[in-house]
This record gives C-alpha cells, sequence and structure tokens, in this order.
C-alpha cells in the first residue's frame, strides 16, 4: 500500500490540464487499452471536501448507526467504520469520507466495462474512490478496492469538474467503476447530475450490493448499469465474494422494473461456478425474471489477489457457458476477456446476420439502423444513440 | 564440563542465556522461541492489581502505577528487580514497538501514563528513546487518546499507520489477506501489544489478539462471524507472529459492556494489569473477567446475546496453536498491592 502524506490540493485549472493531454493520446493511440490520468496531488489527512453526511442510514441509542446502503446493514460505533472502509460514525452522524476523492482516473472504451449495448465505440471518462462492500478473492483492483481512502492516493475531483474532465477528453459518458460505486454513492449520484446538465452520461459498473432505495434513486440518476453477478450460488457468495447472492438478484430485477440499460458479467472462474448446471440454473433465472434481451458475458478468469492458485478459464469452459445460454434462449451472450474470438460479436437474433464485431475493445463494424438489424428490421435491445 | 544439580531458576537463566546467544536477530526471535518451547507446559499469566491505584478519588495515581507495572514484569519474569526483568524482554540497540488501542479516543484506550512508565523502564533496560516506537492505526486516533505525535529527534517516536504506511504485498493466511503496516514490519525489532480490557460489540471483547487489527490495513473486512477465524487468521501472519513478544493488557478502567466506543457508565475501576506472553490466555481470562462484571451487573453473558468471542478457542486450535485458553494450562499469578 502507497503510503498517504499530505499533500498539495489540486485545483480545478490543473486538474483538467492534467486530464486533457492523456486522453487526447488515448484517443489516437486507437483505444486498445485504457490511458491511465495521473493524479498528481495527495489528499492531506483531513480535509473537509471530502466529506459528506450519507444518504442512507439509521440512527440508533448511544451514538451508533445503522448503515442502510448496501444489504450488511452494518451496525456501526461511534469513530468506527462499516465494512467497506469508507464511512464512518462521527458522533452518531454517518459520513462517506471519499466525496469527489478520486483515487483513479482512466479514459477507457465503453467497451472495456463491458458495455456492448450501450452506445458501442464512445469512450469513457472511468473513475473510482478507494473501498468496496465485498471483498472478492480474485479482485483485479484490490489495492483501491481494499482499502481504506486514506492508504491510497487521491485527490479532489468535484462533480463538477468531472463532468468538465469528461466533455475535455471527448467522453460522452462518465463510467464509475473499478473498485465499487456502491460505496462512493453520494458522489456518484451528484456527478450524474453535473454530467447530464452538460450533455454527458452516466454508467455504473457494480457488484450489485444495494438496498432496493438507494438503487431504485441510483436508476433514475444513471443511464446504464453493468452487475458483475460473481456466481449463481449462495456457497460462491459466501466463501468467494463475502457476500449474499440473494441481494443481487433483486437488485437485477430492480433495474429491469426501472428500465435502466442493464447488462450482466459473470465472471467463470475454474472449478468454483462453472458446473453445467450452475450456468443453465442462471440463464433460466435470467430469461423467466429479467428477460431475453439482457446482454450476458462470461469472462474469462486470470488468477488475481487471494486466488492465485487457480488457472485462467480453458477457452472451452467460456464457450460451453455461452452454448448453455443460447440453448436457454438468451439473445445476447458473449464471451469475455478472448480478444478475437466470435463470441465477442453481436448478431441478430432473428436473421442470425453479423451486426456488431468487435476486436477486443474496438468496434470494427456496426450493421444497426436505428437500432434495428440492417438485415431483417429486428429490434436490437440496448442504448445506440449518444 | 560437570554440572551439579541445577534449580528451576537456574535453569531458566541458562535456557535464556543460550537462546540470547541463538536466537536474536533482527526478528529478536528469543522470546517468542522461549514461549514457543514451552508451550506444552503451562502458559503463564500474571495479573497485577492496586487497589489504591487511584487513592481515594478517580484519577490514577501517577505514582503507584509505576509500581504496579514493575510488580507485574518483575513477578511474570521471576526476576528480583524492574531492570531485570524487563532485560529478559528487549536488549539495547532493539527498536521496541508499542501497540497501543486508542481508537476509542480518551477513556477506553490505552493509558498515557502507562505507556510512558514503560518507556521509562524500557530506555532504564537500555532501549534508546529514539528506538521506542508508540503506534496505533491513525496519528489522530492516537492524538485523541492523548498522545503526542512525535516522528524525530532522540526522543520516544509516536505515529500511526497512516504515516509510515502498509507494505505494498499481501500476507496471506487462512482467510486473511492483508497488507500489514511498515512500523511493525520494517522499523520495530519486536512489539509489545498493549490493549484494553474491554467489552466489543461485535466481537464479544478486544484484548491481545484483536488489538493486532491495528497492524493491518483492511480490519474492517473482518468483523463477520463476531471476528471469527478472522481475529486468529491475522495473528498468524508471520511478521505479527514474530515479532510480539508480550501483551500487557490495560485493565486500569476495564469496559463490560457498550465497546470498543467509550461509554463511561459501564466502565469500571480494575485497578489491575494482565501480563502474558500467550495471548489466548490473556484474552479467555480477560473474558471470564469481564463475564463475571456482566453477571455481578445482572446482565447477560455475551454467549446469550449471540457474541460470546468464539476467536479466542480458534486461535487455540489445532490450525493455529497461538496459546491454550484450557484455564488447567494457564498458570495464573495474582499480584496484590
Amino acid at each position: 500500500m502507497r503510503a498517504h502524506s499530505a499533500g498539495e490540493q489540486i485545483d480545478r485549472r490543473t486538474f483538467l490540464q492534467a486530464t486533457a493531454l492523456p486522453g487526447l493520446a488515448a484517443c489516437a493511440w486507437g483505444c486498445l487499452s485504457g490511458s491511465a490520468i495521473p493524479l498528481y496531488a495527495l489528499p492531506t489527512r483531513e480535509d473537509a471536501r471530502f466529506i459528506v453526511e450519507a444518504q442512507f442510514y439509521d440512527k440508533q441509542a448511544y451514538k451508533k448507526i445503522k448503515c442502510k446502503l448496501c444489504p450488511r446493514e452494518c451496525v456501526i460505533d461511534d469513530r468506527e467504520r462499516g465494512y467497506c472502509g469508507v464511512r464512518e460514525n462521527r458522533g452518531g452522524t454517518y459520513y462517506t469520507l471519499v466525496h469527489s476523492r478520486l483515487a483513479i482516473a482512466h479514459i477507457d472504451p465503453i467497451e472495456k466495462k463491458p458495455f456492448f449495448h450501450f452506445c458501442p465505440g464512445i469512450l469513457a471518462f472511468s473513475v473510482a474512490t478507494a473501498g468496496c462492500n465485498v471483498n472478492c478473492k480474485f479482485c483485479q483492483n484490490w489495492e483501491i478496492s481494499q482499502a481504506r481512502p486514506e492508504q491510497v492516493r487521491a485527490t479532489y475531483v468535484s462533480p463538477r469538474d468531472l463532468a468538465a474532465a469528461a466533455q475535455q477528453n471527448h467522453c460522452p459518458a462518465i463510467a464509475h467503476t473499478y473498485s465499487e460505486p456502491v460505496i462512493f454513492y453520494e458522489y456518484l449520484i451528484d456527478a450524474a447530475e453535473a454530467a447530464h446538465g452538460v450533455g454527458i452520461k452516466s454508467v455504473v459498473v457494480t457488484g450489485g450490493y444495494i438496498q432496493k432505495d438507494p438503487l431504485k434513486k441510483m436508476c433514475r440518476r444513471v443511464d446504464a448499469i453493468k452487475v458483475d453477478l460473481k456466481a449463481f450460488s449462495q456457497k460462491y457468495y459466501k466463501e468467494i465474494v463475502n457476500g449474499d447472492l440473494k441481494p443481487v438478484l433483486d437488485t437485477l430485477v430492480t433495474i429491469r422494473h426501472e428500465g435502466t440499460w442493464l447488462e450482466i458479467v459473470y465472471l467463470v472462474v475454474p472449478t468454483l461456478n462453472d458446473g453445467d448446471a450452475e450456468f443453465q440454473g442462471l440463464a433460466r433465472w435470467i430469461k423467466s425474471e429479467l428477460g431475453t434481451d439482457v446482454p450476458v458475458h462470461f469472462t474469462r478468469f486470470y488468477p488475481q489477489y487471494l486466488l492465485k492458485n487457480l488457472p485462467p478459464t480453458p477457452l472451452e469452459t467460456l464457450e460451453r457457458a455461452k452454448a448453455i445460454a443460447d440453448n436457454e434462449g438468451l439473445h445476447y451472450v458473449y464471451i469475455g476477456n478472448v480478444p478475437g474470438h466470435p463470441g465477442e460479436n453481436t448478431y441478430c437474433p432473428q436473421c442470425r446476420h453479423l451486426l456488431i464485431e468487435r476486436l477486443g475493445f474496438v468496434v470494427r463494424k456496426m450493421d444497426l439502423h436505428k437500432g434495428k438489424c440492417r438485415y431483417c428490421q429486428h429490434p436490437i435491445a440496448g442504448v445506440w444513440q449518444t | 564440563m560437570v554440572h551439579g544439580a541445577a534449580s528451576r531458576r537456574d535453569f531458566l537463566r541458562t535456557c535464556i542465556a543460550g537462546a540470547a546467544c541463538l536466537g536474536v536477530g533482527k526478528a529478536g526471535g528469543f522470546a517468542r522461541s522461549l514461549w514457543e518451547s514451552a508451550a506444552p507446559s503451562r502458559s503463564r499469566l500474571v495479573i497485577a492489581r492496586d487497589p489504591m491505584l487511584r487513592g481515594g478519588g478517580t484519577g490514577v495515581n501517577s505514582g503507584r502505577l509505576p509500581n504496579l507495572l514493575d510488580r507485574a514484569m518483575q513477578s511474570f519474569f521471576n526476576r528480583d528487580t524492574p531492570v531485570e526483568a524487563w532485560r529478559q524482554l528487549v536488549r539495547p540497540g532493539e527498536v521496541v514497538g508499542l501497540k497501543v488501542n486508542c481508537l476509542a479516543g480518551r477513556g477506553a484506550s490505552s493509558s498515557v501514563l502507562l505507556v510512558e512508565a514503560i518507556c521509562d523502564r524500557l530506555q532504564q533496560a537500555g532501549v534508546a528513546a529514539e528506538n521506542i516506537i508508540v503506534w496505533d492505526r491513525l496519528s489522530s486516533d492516537l492524538e485523541s487518546a492523548g498522545f503526542r505525535i512525535a516522528t524525530g529527534g532522540r526522543r520516544v517516536r509516536c505515529s500511526g499507520n497512516d504515516d509510515a504506511g502498509y507494505e505494498d504485498d499481501l500476507a496471506i493466511y487462512g482467510s486473511v489477506g492483508s497488507c500489514i503496516a511498515k512500523t511493525l514490519t520494517r522499523s520495530c525489532d519486536a512489539v509489545i501489544n498493549l490493549p484494553v480490557l474491554k467489552d466489543h460489540g461485535i466481537a464479544g471483547v478486544t484484548m491481545a489478539l484483536k488489538n493486532l487489527f491495528g497492524a493491518i490495513h483492511n480490519p474492517n473486512k473482518y468483523h463477520s462471524n463476531a471476528g471469527d477465524p478472522y481475529i486468529a487468521d491475522v495473528n498468524m501472519l508471520a511478521p505479527i507472529r514474530q515479532k510480539v513478544r508480550l501483551t500487557i493488557c490495560d485493565a486500569i478502567t476495564a469496559q463490560y459492556e457498550g465497546g470498543p466506543s467509550s461509554m463511561p457508565q459501564w466502565t469500571w475501576p480494575y485497578n489491575g494489569l494482565l501480563v502474558a506472553r500467550d495471548p489466548v490466555a490473556l484474552d479467555y481470562t480477560g473474558w471470564q473477567i469481564i463475564e463475571r462484571k456482566r453477571a455481578e451487573k445482572g446482565m447477560k453473558s455475551l454467549e446469550a446475546l449471540g457474541r460470546a468471542p468464539t476467536y479466542i478457542a480458534t486461535a487455540a486450535d489445532a490450525h493455529h496453536r497461538l496459546g491454550t485458553n484450557d484455564p488447567k494450562l494457564i498458570e495464573r499469578i495474582e499480584v496484590g498491592a
């Protein structure tokens, strides 16, 4: 973990200048990979601008609080923090410590999130703070997601400055991603409002571990949500994720009911969540509860963090998962983290023509017209206009 | 070479001297290996109390507290003077960390007076002032408990992990993967654990084992299931096992309900210190002290409330072997005023 030390605050102009050039470089580079935007400044230890009262919690006796943001419902004593590590009880009032406290900012193709049916080909100004409300053993961003705010480099970026940075870098969308946007909820909401004010969309990449009320409010503020459904078994959620499956399934249903664009990623981890029965159960549940038009991405696992003892997912496993989901009738099933595989492409569910051809995160061909198949006019579910 | 019959004390002295010659690098292993070699026998635990520690008032008598500490240490190490006792634990040239517990601020944190007394004795035992580091998770926590941050000069140092930072690499054991505070891994040769005897609303109680949560970057991840097995697993992380040599539990003012926050209405003047190398024996004994106080106050047991500190038994199990929670294997020595 990088040591925290006090540093100068970066001002708005400096942040915008810092973000401008790397952003342009990313565009010129062809967007095959994300472009890191250096965050030059370090936060001071205690900066009032980061600390905003939390929106969802109950006050209890003896200055305790109960957090109502995520299903954990942490009961937290005075001066203590919740499981996420970024919310603190101070004298019986609950605060987020990460409002506008960005630990990372990249410019990524939207396909990297991945969103395949949401404005293909656009760039997303992608940001995160420290913290997460689960602890997946395969986390690839654990150095920020499993850290407390004071343990990572960060800088103050107000919602307005974030929207301006996205504009300046020609990013039609801001992606709240990398760690877990639920834990920087208040910032996400404020940033989404600021972004909409200047015509920038907001998307969220989340584990979906959130209570219904804050989720519904989030659905009304953002344009698309990708949920990492880690498995289709409670055992896996308990042992590998440190969470519960049911609240995540509830989240998926709520997002659909709210009408916010939804895509699902399922990271296939060898031996842990890669059984045929689990794939089939997942596909049937999606079909019955969410419908056949929700894109599902089966993505390849690489050894990370606390799961370095397992091999990368065999390609045959991913193809088997896709075949099972296809056979169950899901319309848009993808294979992820395997650049060049035909499972990255979108085909018309009616006439089977190739409609969107992708190579990695690059869209090479787009045969949609007004959201319909160019060949048979079948409507293709998604958000196609920027 | 001809040996005569050796008394127990002579035997121990020989062992200590031998261990001191053999074991003793930066990792400061001699004290630890001594405990491990003694593991099959009983774990020694001293409970030192002074009913007059506060005189007739509420404040701790700063003159009596060092005396209480001396008696506890001399009794634990079976030595005639405080300096001799401390020299069984540390040696000149070593850097000694004092892991205090300051999250709760004044009232339910490690006593500044006690820490000052320990620093005095360490210096008398030959440890330079600048080689003593008082540390906890956050500098702001230390300050709120009454400690003054000091990072330079020829004086006792005091700072939080937020100043020194954490290792980049994970230390992993069982259910735990954490980055350990650099103060422990890089600065200290030895650590003396200084918890407070108190209730914990999630884990049941917090003392020796739980206090080491302050040595890792992500303790918030390990409170599920009343901290079991996480608390035991954190104590298995190699740098922690290797460097923590002794626990001196501050039971001057103990708290039997409402912890870890400071709740004065549920504290009582226990006027004591618990000293042990075996953190499990210490935690087990401290837990029983809290349970007795709860019963005396007509409160339900921690088990009845669903927050019995099961992690203590886990720390004693075959996978951890951090000590014993079997009262028959705890050599309990009570020291009066």
